[in-house]
This record gives structure tokens, C-alpha cells and sequence, in this order.
């Protein structure tokens, strides 16, 4: 208690923070376990983010590999169809929900004060809240694997009528998804007040970071979207157990409405976890071509094209539900846009890189892998954006492939990218530099193993969840079983080159990187930084 | 051994990339004419993105190789270029342009379900599918053979490379004829299903409380497999789509026959059967419409579905066990009123209450399913 209303005074008075240092000669966290319950440092809720993150990557991940050792070959081998649906729902929930945006939040607390020479977010008790809701939520969400009729089956999606024939899980699914939604807005709303409000003087609004600007991009989405999402699986609820139709074509509902709420914050919602993806990836880039980022002000209209256009291109993913032909049209059109602003953002990577004086440490190998193999996830969304052509496309294999190779090696790679870009800041130790590209090339050659022939798969004909398939599908499912375990498995390299970062190794210098200096505030900081950063303001040049 | 065989093939293809099994790669151009322009749209648009990928790939790994720090490069200081972000906003807008015309073209005719000479409408259920020939009244359901049915249960530990059609083969195929344009019309009884046949060119979506329709002219006879596209449940992945395309002078032949059999069938229903072939016949309709949730050997699955051996509803009251069986119970036991005929009906409930070690002695007959229809 004592220890939160001091952050509290740490935060909006800066003399007096100061007069606390002099009182007691050296100020630092709490010692223990209660540090991390109370805390309201963004440091160390960055950080208790970022390993909730981790830790629900591995869970997911071994979902996944439940799914793919079951696909690995025709027949039924190991699980029930009815768990191997749980499985993929899961899956998708928790690498969403649990693993993806919490980590993009984790690099937000972390870097965004530091960033824009702030001392801390702007509601730090409220982002302490933010964070220790989501360990209850999780708790709702697994607990619902030892129910009876067992956890959600009915896809991530979570679509009328199917999801209302679950047993006990839905409500326990649906209020673990109220308070993941309530954690991301508060979270959004933290970021969006912060950098209003707390940028050093001559900061100014174009002279942000991008990684500040897609985040402040994503929080709007966020704030936009989760209520609708949040309102929507009420309606579920409220369906289910009090007698509503709203989503109950027999009471005069209409399922389709469901899809329509759902997709107007899932469409959204993969911006959410890719936006932060191209700030960290335009932050990385510059450094190790020893250039500035190419076409700065371009990047921050096209990210706001994007987050706008994102708004209005909801029903691509129901081009089979017999819309009309003008929405399929329409819908067609506006999707086809968000190519353009997404292009402008490809060409300025690559005209970053361009006349540069490139190296490739980890950081930059996996932004480099994400320049390329997310363009592939683009270019598949463009052919999947042709309504008539995705009425092959829709629900095969070919839509998971698109997908993954925007999530895995699009935003997981950012998310090893930024890590190891500031693994070192964080923990004042360089990153073992050998496992990491170790890490690297066995996932950049694995994750292509396991997504590329789905490609395949879904243009021959296979559909998407289903737990066995027809003898045709065999070789590339194999295939793409044994990238999902070499994957898999060396994610573990990662964890240990995290663990053995915290633990000690090669001190790292202030600036880590050659040149970062000029690259943002943050490697003006020593490294790892005080607890308290930026009491006094930083010039900005 | 045999999944040491696919370990190798999957490996070999990914290091080798060996072409030659009977695997596909692209999509099929399918047998329509619709099918032909998706799959030339299709093509098209692959093509347009690789041109786009092998330009912007190939200025990276020209700029990976030559802008390195290790050739001893010196980073040069340009930060925009305002001409040439223009040029490359505007570029794109035209491509998309180039892809829009022929999108909108092929989508206006994927939704002219106009001037078709006959209309099927097509029911999704969990986990079958109901045809209803809205020109002659033939009326009938199409779930999984009994041969895959039997191969893709759980620690059967069979071989699916010795069924034939794996997964891709039903009891009965929807039948129509060649050169005809069909109109489908598509709703589900329960959940949200998606009808797919990838050589027609399209899927669609049977939501229940809707009617959503397709059309599809099909030039040549010949068989032509599908399957459900949407989530609809534990055995989505079992509800597949056989299509039967005749000759119109078969499809006539054919038409006639299934009108015999309706007739046939009402006179069957009228009949008194024995104990054995109720029996007999109750296995069989047990085991391709039961045992997909209620097992063969009729223990239910633990927390899911119920045993039939020693339950209370095979082994209690006749009337309860046949409502159950009629109507439906809760929101995953199913109603067979409508896709089991009487006769099937009596065969199941008597192999069910006999069958199992259950031992009851009743004797079901068709009549008095109807009495309670
Ligand atoms: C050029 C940009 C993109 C375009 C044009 C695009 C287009 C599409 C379309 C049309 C679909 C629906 C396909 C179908 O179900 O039939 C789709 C699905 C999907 N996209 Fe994208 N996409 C783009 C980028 C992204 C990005 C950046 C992400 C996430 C980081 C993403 C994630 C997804 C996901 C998760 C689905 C599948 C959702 C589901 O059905 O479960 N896409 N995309
Ligand atoms: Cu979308």
C-alpha cells in the first residue's frame, strides 16, 4: 500500500520522488513475491506480462502439437474428434488472447515510457490491475477443460447455434473473454493517456517512435472493438440461459448478426496484433542498416489507413453466407484497399534497408524473415480479398496457411525480433548470440515446413478443423506435422537463451547496438535501466 | 512402419521437393464453367502476386547482398523520396484496379441463380445431409459409408489407405443430371453447415433459418466429391458429399426407380417382421447412424454420450425409448422421425433393447413407429 502511493508521487511529483531518493540512499523494488502482486512500476508489470505471455505460448503450443500429432497421418490415432475441437479452440484463444497481446502490452509497458522520456504510464495502479486480471481469466478459461462436455469446441470464432450446444464451459468461456476484453481496454487506455500526456517536452506527435504510433493506433482499435465483442457473447449468454433470441432463428433471431458483431471486432482485432508487429519491425530495421527509417510520416498515414479501413472490410470472412451481391462486391473493394496501405509499408522496409550498411544479428534476421514471409500472408489475403475466388478459399487449409503466416512469422517473429533487440537493455546482459541465430534459422526453415503445404492442402480440397482427412491430403500433412514439432521444440532454445540472459553474460553497453543512440531514447538509458527512469526529462532533440 | 513411410515422404518432399504422388498442388479447375473462370481468377491473381513478390524479394537479397556492412558499405542518409512514394501508392490502387473488373464479373455470375431447370434443396444436419428434390418430391438423406465409418473410429487402428474414398464416401449421393442448370437451395436443421464441392467451384453455407442458394451446370457425367466447409460439430469432419452427375436419360431412369422404392417403402411399413430380421437389420442402421457417438458396442462415451448397454431409457419404458429416437433429445441427440424410415426405426429400437446384453424381448414393428410419428 505504502509502496504504491509512493509510485504514485514518483509519477506526478517529480520533487518529491526525488526528496523520497535522498531519504532513503537507494530506491528499487520490493524484495519477494509481493513486489510483483503490488506493483505499479511499468518495468515490472512489462515484465510480468511478458512472461504470462511465454508461458501461455508454450500451453498453446502444446495444443497445437496435440493437433498436429493427430493430423499427422489418416485415421483416428489419438484423440477423441470431439477433444481435438477443444484443442483448436483453445489453441486459437490462448496464443490470441494469452500469448500475442499480452506480449505487444509487455513491450508497451516497457518501452513506451522509455520511449518517449516519460517516468512511468500515466495510471499505474490501473495497469496493475490491468495485468493481474488476466491470470483469473486464464484460470476461468483452462478450467473449463475438466468440465463436463469439456471446453469450448466451437472454434475461436465461437459461432450460434454451434457454441450454444456446449455444456458447462460457456459461461465460464464467456466471462474469462469479459474480463480479457476489460484488461484490454484498460491497457489501451493507459497507452492512449500516456502518450498524450507524458511525452518529454519536444516530443512532439511526429517525432514519436513508430512503435509508439502503432501502439496508439492499436489502443483506439482496441477501445473500439472489445465492447462490441464483450456485447456479442453476452448476447450468447443471454441466449443461452435466459431465454433470448437473439442469435435463434426459431425465436426470430438471426445467427448470421453474430457473425457480423464477431468479425467487426475480429477484422479489427488481427490489426491489433500485427500493428505493433510493424512498430517494432520499423524500429528494428533502421538500426541495423545504420539508416533512418525510410518515409517516417508515410508510415504513420498508412498505419492509420490501415486501423481505419480495418472498420470496414469486417465481412471478407462471410463471403458463403449468401450477403447480397452489392455487400459481397462492396466488402470485396474495400478489403482490395488494404492492400495498397500495407504495400506502401513493405516498399519502406525494403527502401530502409536499401544503400544501407546492413548486419544481421538475431533482432534483424527475424525482422528480415517477418519482411518476407508476412508479405506472403499479404499476398494470400489479396487473393482471399476476390470474393468469387474465396468461395474456394474460405474455411480450407489455404485460409490457415494465410493466417499463420501473417500470426507466426509475422507477429511471433516481431515478437522474437524485439526481445532479442532489447533483451539486453532489460537485463543489462547480451543474449547469447549463437543460440539465438540458432533459434532463428530452425524456426524461419520450420515454420515454412509446417505452413507452407497447408497452402497446398487447402487448394486440393481440404477443409479446415476437421480432425482427419482423405488419403490424397497424407504427404503434406506429414510434412507439416514434423515442422510443427521441430517448430515447437525449438522454442525451447528461446526460453533458455531468455533465462540464461536474466542470469547473467556479456555486460551490455548503454547503446547495445552500434548507432542505436540515434535510434530512440531508450539506448541513452544505462543498461539494465534504474527502476525509476526519466524523473528528470530528457532533451529531445 | 507406415508412419516411418510418411515421415520419409513428408521429408523428402520438403528437401527435395519431389512432385510425383497423387497429391494436388493447385486448386482443380473443376467441371463447370463458373468452377473454369474461379479457377483462371485465381490463377490470374497468383500470377499478379508473384510478379509483385519477385520485384520486392529481389530487391531485398540484392540489398541483403550488396548493402552490408561487411562489404565495407557506408549507409547513405535518405529518409523520403515524395515522388516515388506516390509512384508506389498509386501503382497499386491500378493492379487492384486490373483485379476488380474480372472479381466483380465472375461474382455476378456465381449469383445468377436465374432460369434453372430444377432446384434441389439441401439440409444440413449434424452429421448428414438431406436432399429434397423440390421438382418430383424425392427426398432423401446422404451420411458416411459404413466402410469409412467403421475405419476412422478411434483406436481402430485400421488402414484408410484401404477404403476406398476415404472419408469422401456416402450411403447414397445426391443425384443430377449432366447440362442442366440446378439451382440449390441450402438450410440446416440444427447448426451452420457449408456445402462444398470443390469442382463446382463454390461452397455455401446452410444456416439454419435461412435460405441461401447456388446454381451449378455440370457438363460430364461422373462422380464428384465434397465435404462440409463450416465447424458444425464433433464429427464435422465425417459429413462428406458424394455428386452423381448422369446423362439426363440416366438421371431419368434413376428418378423412376427411387419413385418405386417410396412406394415400396410404404408398403414394407405395413408388414410384420421377426425377431431375427429386425435384429439384423437394426445393427445395420445402428451402426451407420448411432455408433458414430453411442459406439459400437454400445458404451457411449464417458461425460458425452450416453451407454446404450443397461441405460435406463433401452431397457425402460418402450414408448420414452421410441420418442427419444423419434424426436430428439437435448441439443445433441438427434431426431431420426424424419430420416429413418419406420421400418428402420423398429429395426433400431428392437436391436437397441435386445442387443448389448440389455435382453428385453420387445419386438418392434414398423406400425407402431407410425403411431407415434
Ligand atoms: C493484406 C492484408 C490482408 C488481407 C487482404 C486479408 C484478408 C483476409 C480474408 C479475406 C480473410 C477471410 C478468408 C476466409 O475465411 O475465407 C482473412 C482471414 C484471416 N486473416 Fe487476413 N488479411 C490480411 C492480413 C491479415 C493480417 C495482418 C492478419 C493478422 C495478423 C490476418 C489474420 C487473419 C486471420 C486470423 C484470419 C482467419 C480468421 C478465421 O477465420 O479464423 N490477416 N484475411
Ligand atoms: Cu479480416
Amino acid at each position: 500500500m505504502t509502496e504504491a502511493t509512493h509510485e504514485e508521487y514518483a509519477i506526478h511529483d517529480e520533487h518529491f520522488a526525488h526528496g523520497h531518493h535522498d531519504e532513503h540512499d537507494h530506491h528499487g523494488p520490493a524484495k519477494g513475491f509481493m513486489r510483483w502482486v503490488f506493483t505499479t512500476n511499468h518495468k515490472d508489470i512489462g515484465t510480468l506480462y511478458l512472461v504470462t505471455a511465454l508461458i501461455m505460448f508454450l500451453v498453446g503450443g502444446a495444443m497445437a502439437l496435440v493437433i498436429r500429432a493427430e493430423l499427422f497421418e489418416p485415421g483416428m490415432q489419438y484423440v477423441d474428434p470431439a477433444f481435438f475441437n477443444q484443442m483448436t479452440t483453445l489453441h486459437a484463444l490462448i496464443m490470441v488472447f494469452g500469448a500475442v497481446m499480452p506480449a505487444f502490452v509487455g513491450f508497451a509497458n516497457w518501452m513506451i515510457p522509455m520511449m518517449i522520456g516519460a517516468p512511468d504510464m500515466a495510471l499505474p495502479r490501473m495497469n496493475n490491475w490491468s495485468f493481474w486480471i488476466l491470470p483469473f481469466a486464464f484460470t476461468l478459461l483452462a478450467s473449463t477443460l475438466f468440465m463436463e462436455g469439456g471446453a469450448p469446441a466451437a472454434g475461436w470464432t465461437l459461432y450460434p447455434p454451434l457454441v450454444l450446444q456446449g455444456g458447462a464451459h460457456l459461461p465460464f468461456a464467456i466471462f474469462s473473454v469479459h474480463l480479457l476484453g476489460m484488461s484490454s481496454i484498460m491497457g489501451a487506455i493507459n497507452i492512449i493517456v500516456t502518450v498524450f500526456n507524458m511525452r518529454a517536452p519536444g516530443m512532439t506527435l511526429m517525432k514519436l517512435p513508430l512503435f509508439v504510433w502503432t501502439w496508439v493506433i492499436t489502443a483506439f482499435l482496441l477501445i473500439a472493438v472489445m465492447p462490441v465483442f464483450a456485447g456479442a457473447v453476452t448476447m450468447l449468454l443471454t441466449d443461452k440461459f435466459f431465454g433470448t433470441s437473439f442469435f435463434n432463428a426459431a425465436g426470430g433471431g438471426d445467427p448470421v448478426l453474430y457473425q457480423h458483431l464477431f468479425w467487426f471486432f475480429g477484422h479489427p482485432e488481427v490489426y491489433i496484433m500485427i500493428l505493433p508487429s510493424f512498430g517494432v519491425i520499423s524500429t528494428i530495421i533502421p538500426t541495423f542498416a545504420r539508416k533512418p527509417l525510410f518515409g517516417y510520416s508515410s508510415m504513420v498515414y498508412a498505419t492509420a489507413s490501415i486501423g481505419f479501413l480495418s472498420f470496414i472490410v469486417w465481412a471478407h470472412h462471410q463471403y458463403t453466407v449468401g450477403m447480397p451481391l452489392a455487400g459481397e462486391l462492396y466488402f470485396t473493394y474495400a478489403t482490395m484497399l488494404i492492400a495498397v496501405p500495407t504495400g506502401v509499408k513493405v516498399f519502406n522496409w525494403v527502401a530502409t534497408m536499401w544503400k544501407g550498411a546492413m548486419t544481421f544479428e538475431t533482432p534483424m534476421l527475424f525482422a528480415i524473415a517477418f519482411v518476407v514471409l508476412f508479405t506472403m500472408g499479404g499476398f494470400t489475403g489479396l487473393m482471399m480479398s476476390i470474393s468469387p475466388a474465396d468461395l474456394q478459399y474460405h474455411d480450407t487449409y489455404f485460409i490457415v496457411a494465410h493466417f499463420h503466416y501473417v500470426l507466426v512469422p509475422g507477429a511471433v517473429f516481431a515478437l522474437f525480433a524485439g526481445t532479442y533487440y532489447w533483451l539486453p537493455k532489460w537485463t543489462g546482459h547480451m543474449y547469447d548470440e549463437k543460440l539465438g541465430k540458432l533459434h532463428f534459422w530452425l524456426s524461419t526453415v520450420s515454420v515454412n515446413v509446417l505452413f507452407f503445404p497447408q497452402h497446398f492442402l487447402g487448394l486440393a480440397g481440404m477443409p479446415r478443423r476437421i480432425p482427419d482427412y482423405a488419403v490424397q491430403f497424407a504427404e503434406f500433412n506429414a510434412m507439416s506435422s514434423v515442422g510443427a514439432f521441430i517448430f515447437g521444440f525449438s522454442q525451447l532454445i528461446f526460453v533458455w537463451v531468455v533465462i540464461k540472459a536474466i542470469r547473467g553474460g556479456e555486460k551490455a553497453t548503454d547503446e547495445v547496438w552500434e548507432g542505436a543512440s540515434e535510434h530512440g531514447l531508450e539506448w541513452t538509458l544505462p543498461s539494465p535501466p534504474p527502476y525509476h527512469t526519466w524523473t528528470t526529462a530528457p532533451d529531445i532533440k | 512402419m507406415k508412419k516411418l513411410k510418411l515421415l520419409i515422404t513428408g521429408l523428402g518432399i520438403a528437401t527435395f521437393g519431389e512432385a510425383s504422388a497423387d497429391y494436388a498442388l493447385n486448386l482443380s479447375p473443376g467441371v463447370t464453367q463458373l468452377s473454369r473462370d474461379i479457377y483462371d481468377l485465381h490463377m490470374y491473381i497468383l500470377w499478379i502476386c508473384v510478379a509483385i513478390g519477385v520485384g520486392v524479394y529481389g530487391m531485398m537479397v540484392y540489398s541483403i547482398m550488396h548493402h552490408r556492412k561487411s562489404k565495407g558499405a557506408v549507409p547513405a542518409h535518405f529518409h523520403e523520396n515524395t515522388k516515388l512514394e506516390v509512384v508506389w501508392t498509386i501503382i497499386p490502387f491500378i493492379i487492384l484496379l486490373a483485379m476488380a473488373i474480372p472479381a466483380t464479373k465472375v461474382m455476378i455470375e456465381a449469383y445468377d441463380t436465374s432460369a434453372s431447370d430444377m432446384t434441389v434443396k439441401v439440409t444440413g444436419y449434424q452429421w448428414k445431409w438431406r436432399y429434397t428434390y423440390l421438382d418430383n418430391g424425392i427426398d432423401f438423406f446422404s451420411t458416411l459409408d459404413a466402410k469409412s465409418n467403421e475405419a476412422r473410429q478411434l483406436g481402430v487402428r485400421s488402414n484408410p489407405e484401404a477404403v476406398p474414398n476415404y472419408l469422401l464416401e456416402v450411403d447414397k449421393p445426391l443425384v443430377i443430371p449432366a447440362g442442366k442448370k440446378v439451382r440449390f437451395l441450402f438450410t440446416a436443421a440444427d447448426v451452420i453447415h457449408s456445402w462444398w464441392v470443390p469442382q463446382f467451384g463454390w461452397k455455401k453455407d446452410a444456416i439454419p433459418g435461412y435460405v441461401t442458394d447456388a446454381w451449378t451446370r455440370v457438363e460430364q457425367p461422373g462422380i464428384y466429391r465434397g465435404q462440409c466447409a463450416e465447424l458444425c460439430g464433433r464429427d464435422h469432419g465425417f459429413m462428406p458429399i458424394v455428386v452423381d452427375v448422369k446423362s439426363e436419360a440416366d438421371y431419368n431412369k434413376w428418378v423412376e426407380e427411387q419413385k418405386a422404392q417410396a412406394q415400396k417403402a410404404v408398403a414394407d411399413a405395413a408388414k410384420t417382421y421377426s425377431m431375427a430380421e429386425l435384429m439384423a437389420k437394426g445393427e445395420e442402421v445402428y451402426n451407420a447412424n448411432c455408433a458414430g457417438c453411442h459406439m459400437t458396442n454400445g458404451e457411449g462415451m464417458q461425460g458425452m454420450f450416453p451407454a446404450i448397454k443397461g441405460s435406463p431409457v433401452a431397457t425402460g419404458d418402450l414408448n420414452t425409448h421410441l420418442d427419444v429416437v423419434v424426436k430428439g433429445k437435448g441439443q445433441m441427440m438427434p431426431s431420426f422421425g424424419d430420416s429413418l424410415s419406420p421400418v428402420e426405426i423398429a429395426a433400431v429400437v428392437t436391436y437397441q433393447r435386445n442387443g448389448f446384453g440389455n435382453n428385453m424381448g420387445d419386438l418392434v414393428q414398423p406400425s407402431d413407429v407410425s403411431a407415434r410419428n
